[in-house]
């Protein structure tokens, strides 16, 4: 069933739309990652123009993330006063991002600079982890079970300490404020949640436990993205209600159905999954950029 | 050439009194949420006084064409092992949509002093003033290279059926991805390389019901519309929460 899109003004397949957005919502409940960074080269990949395709996911993680965020509330796996302090950052870093992607838009380098972000980041954080977790699943089952020490690193060094129950931890609100600014300036950019920077991050650096980083991370990720919608709806007018309805149909389900199999999987599966699937989006990317591409020239709204 | 193309012109003279007479199949394209590309059927008749001009066959071209806009065009090169995009074209105005049908083979149709003064083909639709000719040559051939591949722009040579030199009829496929605005459908008589007659009438390509509201909304009051994208979010995710609550327990 063909589906007109008023904003983006392309005609797509209705149930290619809902297959995507529960594909990507299973994925978002699982890791707790909005699944922006796989769905918005799939957007791109179908014909939806990038800018409507950024403007767009950021509004379908917002319910996807939501659902998944009231499913943590319920478990009480949310750590709301680290996820206060993270959006706090994650708000002022929204604000910069949309004023550095209108700068690179300028430059006509905008495409570059995400896929080259993105390649960068999901290389870096995909390799990290997947290290990592093989090296916890190789010690639980070579059975010495080494319980997670806690190393008091910067975050504890650092001014401003502040207790956060849920999480067990009495650290300084710079480095979460920091993590969150990094995450809103992503979310604005590339049309991500920021989940796949913020889970490690939270992780490796705030030393979270990581059964409560999931749904402290969905529930920042609602605030930011909401407030990425507002801003892309306000001064691009590139948010498109039809597309997003139809991926976050998908989406809520898929959400749902994934936090449920996520609190099945043990942390350290959990952890190499998302990172293995990390890697791929990376290598995909890369291989876009190293590779001579078909069609040399592209188009782009002219008169600036 | 020129000789010759002089010859054609007294040739054609005598038969400037044939007239274009044309219709639509409809004037109006509705976008609608099931939208999924339309076919116009275009068809006409020559009126003329004289009998018909037994020299050269009376040819017909159509051509529609949708709202012009600046495009920027991009070109990539390998720049430290990874494919940038270095040079940039301005293009001040190509048809977002351009489709030629023409009754015949290109150099028999039309000549190309009458092109160049009509506009007829697609290199020609597009303006690019003040563009280094070798230079802007690439980016121009591939923006119609590219347009042409999303069914945005069309050559249909030999598409437009003439009988005994006065009916004629064609069909223009409009694609999904269209364009909001006036659509041009002009129709050139031509005799010999020469054009004759034009006739223009406009195609209105307008968004109705809901998506006309969608768009009205996004760009008059973006922040309503931006808030109630975000409602709509939060009640989908709240409400499938709910539901698979209610299944679960």
């Amino acid at each position: 069933m063909q589906i007109y899109l008023p904003i983006a003004e392309v005609s797509v397949n209705a149930f290619l739309l809902l297959g995507l957005g529960g594909l990507v919502g299973v994925l978002s409940g699982m890791f707790g990652v909005g699944g922006g960074f796989l769905m918005t080269p799939l957007l791109f990949f179908i014909g939806i123009p990038p800018a409507v395709a950024v403007a767009t996911e950021a509004n379908q993680i917002v319910a996807s993330s939501f659902s998944g965020a009231l499913a943590h509330l319920r478990r009480k796996t949310v750590d709301l006063r680290m996820g206060t302090v993270l959006l706090v950052g994650g708000l002022i870093g929204a604000a910069l991002g949309v004023q550095l992607f209108n700068y690179l838009r300028g430059l006509g380098q905008v495409d570059l600079l995400v896929r080259l972000s993105y390649v960068i980041f999901l290389g870096i954080i995909g390799g990290l982890m997947f290290i990592e977790s093989l090296r916890a699943i190789r010690r639980s089952r070579s059975g010495s079970g080494t319980p997670t020490r806690r190393k008091h690193g910067i975050a504890h060094a650092l001014p401003f300490k502040m207790r956060f129950r849920t999480s067990g931890l009495y650290i300084s609100v710079i480095p979460p404020v920091l993590v969150g600014i990094c995450v809103g300036v992503l979310a604005a950019i590339m049309g991500v949640g920021g989940g796949f920077i913020m889970v490690p991050a939270m992780i490796y650096l705030l030393g979270m436990p990581t059964k409560v980083v999931v749904g402290t991370s969905l529930f920042q990720i609602i605030f930011v993205t909401g407030f990425t919608t507002l801003l892309h709806a306000t001064t691009n007018f590139t948010v498109d209600v039809v597309l997003a309805v139809l991926l976050l149909i998908g989406g809520v389900i898929g959400a749902q159905v994934g936090t449920r199999i996520g609190t099945r999987m043990k942390a350290e599966q959990l952890r190499i999954w998302l990172a293995v699937m990390v890697l791929a989006v990376c290598g995909k990317l890369a291989l876009d950029l190293l590779l001579m591409p078909s069609e040399l020239y592209s188009l782009g709204n002219g008169g600036h | 050439m020129i000789r010759a193309a002089l010859f054609l012109l007294v040739l054609a003279l005598p038969a400037a009194a044939e007239e274009v007479i044309a219709g639509l199949s409809q004037n109006r394209v509705s976008i609608t949420t099931s939208f999924d590309g339309s076919e116009i059927l275009i068809f006409g008749a020559v009126k003329r006084e004289a009998p018909i001009a037994p020299e050269s066959p009376l040819h017909v071209i159509i051509t529609v064409s949708g709202p012009s806009e600046p495009v920027t065009v991009r070109r990539k090169e390998r720049r430290f092992g990874i494919w940038i995009n270095t040079d940039a074209v301005e293009i001040d105005a190509a048809p977002t949509f351009y489709a030629v049908a023409t009754s015949g083979p290109w150099e028999e149709v039309i000549s190309d002093v009458e092109d160049l003064r009509n506009k007829v083909s697609i290199p020609r639709a597009i303006r690019s003033v003040g563009l280094g000719v070798t230079e802007g040559a690439d980016f121009v051939e591939a923006l119609i290279r590219i347009r042409t591949r999303q069914n945005r722009y069309q050559l249909q040579m030999g598409a437009v059926e003439v009988r005994e030199s006065t009916l004629f009829r064609t069909s223009i496929a409009l694609p999904a991805n269209l364009t909001e605005g006036d659509y041009v459908a002009r129709f050139l008589l031509t005799r010999g390389g020469e054009v004759l007659d034009i006739y223009e009438t406009e195609i209105d390509v307008r968004k109705v019901g809901l998506e006309r509201f969608l768009f009205n909304l996004a760009h008059n009051q973006p922040l309503v519309y931006g808030l109630m994208s975000l409602a709509i979010a939060i009640a989908a995710g709240w409400s499938a929460s709910a539901v698979f609550r209610l299944i679960r327990f």
